[in-house]
């Protein structure tokens, strides 16, 4: 296994190989830049191809064919020229374009002309009570067991809250024999109503017949209670039960799992630690970069492609991937430029790519009871604070998330806010009758990701620096 | 409209905040201008070090008379601001190190300061259980210790707050002028007009003291400071090394603060900096050869403050050589944290009473205008 780079420098680095990465990178390289991706996972395809070259579950249909379709992207950027490194974790990017990886236990350097940010989506905290319990876990680490190891739950499982990956889950863990008891629809009755004037667009959208097929496929199987207004887990050191209200009734259940997912947010960490300006997203309920149209942001050199640049989907991210990656070109070697498709033709395509979002995200915008958290729900995970604590700081003078680290601590476990953050912002708004872009968000840093000790210490500085290390 | 106060301050670190505060309990009515929100620089996010070991003797009668203040914290501003009394100790890693700090203490005891105390090799053990056999001693003050900084000046600049300074955050002070013998400062829409002005403008400090015609040779830098995920406990003290620059501490909950003074680029009108990593791994690589129970520690988040550091590496403390009623309160070059209480008592001594029994002559801004015609 290559320890580092093959190189200190490159005209483009693209930072994560899901389907936006994979598009830039390919695109990039294909033009003669000299080209790096770098992806944390061990094999390409980001969460939505996980495991896509290794998977387990050899029966196509158990994943569908949209998963399958990962297969040709990770062909295309294996024979464009681009050097690809697995298992790199990027902790840190800085304004001088240079980037700080993590591989194989030692870390290292190297310097871009360019880098195309595809580092995707989260799923968005579903701070209920008894979040934290064991037994609790969000849709989407259940989905990474299913595609890189095929297991599915076998034990009473209930699945709670709402949009496309929940049915896209449901209908995989069912396809490969698991077990799913209930599922809790969170999705508000009146957002069908406010989601209604965008369903032309979505019908005529590629979401639409596929997204219908799913829901149908799994309320054959399961019961589904749609209407869920409150959601609580409980259970003595591990969960026992689920407990639920829905037009009125609320009934316990018992369950060895609960699936949680209301819905992905862009990872904003790398680019927010950068310094990369972002804004409040108020239909979508995140932060989302301030990008051009070609996903240029705040900082130069830096562009931000796929979910990170606001959620669009696999197949808008593979778009704008090509879209930052032709723009690079552009920058970078404009003759080359030329033979690349023209960027109109991208731009028709991330048109037809994003048909029907607005759509998704009218529909499945998560209630506020379920992303603002009351009394003794825990918000912050890390450092163990609840959403009482958080009101209790500002009563005495917390005015936004960096001011309550002097309080509380919040966002400053190793998680980096990525579980707490959205929260943390929206109570605070909530509380002090703000908007949460007034309210702002942490201010990151890296590490983005947890480095070690050993590991700094072993950066190679100079030659004489090496050898003390390796003496050391 | 104008509005009047009895003095104005400017910068909401911990030197401001600490001024307000005293002079509220002076039974005076300041106003703190504060560009960000309080503590959001250096004072914000330094190291947290109380420290009046290894210091310059000119800061060391501030610095003792700083420190009376920490050990009563709490009943001053109802907060604990996690203060902890652990010692600071400095280890000397080879001989010649240690005659220097040999040497050190011989020389603070012949001045009378009595705080610095010479420990040898199992005393030091003793007290860093953790540190390499190699080393042959070191010198240690007993009383030093650490706080939560960004807690400790939120704390401040509450309790000031709540004995009636006036506290505006979020708004920089502009077109700082002296008019009809008052100080006036325009804050957004409002303008506030006192007989005093305290200029604690951390690293914007050096602009406003130049504007007002008593340039100081002052830089903005700001030091990196790194922390580690929670380790099982293995020291009390807040360690610092003689010869390299190294400075390290254990929180109660585990995790570890490493810093020592390695710097980023500021960019201070963006209010941000760019770390310097390559030195962040030469603070790494000295905490894995002097701990290796660190080896494995992981670091979960690196930082700078941005902070005012003069050429003599001394705080400009006192009043103007050149206005009646301005005072300068700024340039701690990278140990103002622990001199916070300490210079916002002395500084309301010399802004109601004229004079301070506090030795702090040889840091007026003078110092660095005797020389010219």
């Amino acid at each position: 296994m290559n320890t580092t780079a093959r190189r200190e420098s490159y005209d483009v680095v693209v930072i994560g190989a899901g389907p936006a990465g994979l598009a830039a990178a390919t695109t990039a390289a294909e033009a003669g830049l000299s080209t790096l991706l770098l992806d944390e996972n061990a094999g390409p395809g980001g969460q939505v191809w996980r495991a896509i070259a290794s998977t387990p579950v050899t029966e196509r249909d158990h994943l569908g064919a949209d998963y399958w379709a990962g297969a040709k992207l990770v062909e295309a950027v294996r024979s464009s020229g681009a050097e690809i490194i697995h298992r790199a974790t990027v902790w840190s990017l800085d304004r001088n374009l240079e980037i700080g990886v993590s591989l194989g236990g030692a870390s290292f350097f190297v310097k871009a002309r360019r880098v195309i940010l595809a580092t995707g989506a989260l799923e968005r905290p579903f701070p209920i009570p008894g979040w934290t319990l064991p037994g609790v876990m969000t849709a989407g680490a259940a989905q990474t067991m299913l595609k890189s190891s095929g297991l599915v739950p076998d034990g009473s499982t209930v699945i709670a809250g709402q949009g496309p990956l929940l049915w896209l889950l449901a209908a995989q863990i069912l396809r490969l024999g698991g077990r799913i008891d209930r599922i809790l629809d969170t999705t508000e009755r009146r957002n069908y109503f406010a989601a209604l004037p965008h369903a032309f667009a979505f019908m005529t959208s590629p979401y639409f017949a596929k997204g219908f097929a799913l829901m149908r496929q799994v309320r054959a199987k399961v019961p589904v209670v749609s209407g869920v207004t409150e959601l609580a887990a409980a259970g003595d050191g591990e969960l026992a039960t689920v407990t639920y209200l829905s037009g009125g009734r609320r009934e316990t259940v018992p369950a060895e799992l609960l699936l949680l997912h209301q819905g992905v947010v862009p990872n904003v960490n790398l680019a927010m630690a950068t310094g990369i300006e972002h804004r409040w997203d108020d239909l979508q309920l995140c932060w989302s970069p301030v990008l051009d149209r070609d996903g240029n942001t705040s900082v130069e050199g830096i562009a931000i492609a796929g979910d990170g640049a606001g959620i669009g989907g696999a197949e808008a991210a593979i778009v704008r991937g090509r879209i930052a990656a032709r723009a690079a070109v552009e920058a970078l070697a404009p003759t080359a430029a030329a033979r690349l498709a023209p960027m109109a033709t991208f731009r028709g395509a991330l048109v037809k790519a994003e048909r029907g979002r607005i759509f998704l995200d009218t529909l499945f915008r998560p209630a506020p009871q379920f992303r603002i958290p009351s009394g003794d729900t825990i918000v912050c995970r890390c450092e163990e604070v609840s959403a009482k604590d958080i009101l209790d700081a500002v009563a005495i003078g917390a005015t936004g998330p960096n001011q309550l680290k002097a309080y509380r601590r919040t966002g400053m476990g190793p998680c980096q806010g990525r579980l707490c953050g959205l929260t943390v912002t929206e109570l605070m708004a909530q509380a002090r009758g703000k908007t949460p872009q007034e309210i702002g968000y942490y201010r990151l840093r890296a590490p983005v990701k947890p480095i070690t000790l050993a590991e700094l210490a072993a950066v190679p500085k100079t030659d004489a620096d090496v050898n003390a290390v390796v003496r050391g | 409209m104008t509005k009047l106060a009895d003095a104005i301050i400017i910068g909401g670190g911990i030197h401001g905040c600490s001024t307000a505060l005293h002079l509220c309990l002076a039974g005076m009515k300041p106003v703190l201008i504060e560009k960000d929100y309080a503590g959001r620089h250096a004072s914000g996010v330094n190291a947290g070090g109380v420290r009046q070991l290894a210091r310059h003797v000119a800061e060391i009668p501030l610095s003792i008379r700083s420190m009376g203040i920490w050990e009563r914290i709490e009943a001053l501003v109802d907060d604990s601001c996690g203060f902890e009394s652990h010692g600071q100790v400095l280890v000397a890693e080879n001989a010649a190190e240690f005659d220097a700090c040999r040497a050190r203490v011989a020389e603070l005891n012949a001045l009378g300061f009595t705080h610095e105390e010479l420990i040898d090799g199992p005393e030091l053990r003793r007290l860093v259980p953790a540190v390499a056999e190699t080393c042959p001693g070191g010198v240690v003050s007993r009383r030093d210790g650490a706080a939560e900084p960004a807690r400790t000046t939120t704390a401040i600049r509450r309790k000031a707050e709540a004995l009636g300074a006036t506290v505006v955050e979020g708004v920089a002070a502009t077109n700082i002028r002296k008019q009809d013998g008052l100080w006036q400062v325009d804050v957004g829409a409002d303008s506030y007009a006192a007989p005093v002005l305290v200029n604690a403008a951390g690293a914007w400090a050096g602009r406003i003291a130049a504007d007002l015609g008593e340039p100081v040779p002052v830089e903005t830098v700001a030091p990196m400071l790194m922390i580690t995920s929670r380790v099982p406990h293995f020291i009390d003290p807040v360690v610092i090394l003689r010869g390299r620059k190294l400075s390290f501490k254990q929180f109660a909950n585990g995790t570890v603060l490493i810093g020592g003074g390695h710097l980023a680029t500021p960019d201070q009108d963006r209010n941000e900096t760019v770390l310097d990593w390559r030195s962040l791994a030469i603070s790494a690589r000295t905490v894995f050869e002097l701990f290796p129970v660190m080896r494995s520690a992981t670091i979960v988040r690196a930082w700078a403050g941005i902070e005012a550091r003069t050429k003599d590496e001394l705080p400009v403390f006192g009043p103007s050589a050149r206005h009646a009623g301005l005072y300068h309160q700024f340039g701690f070059s990278l140990h103002g944290f622990q001199l916070g209480p300490g210079a916002g008592a002395v500084m309301t001594e010399l802004i109601a009473s004229g004079g301070t029994q506090t030795r702090i002559g040889d840091l007026g801004i003078e110092r660095f205008h005797s020389s010219t015609p």
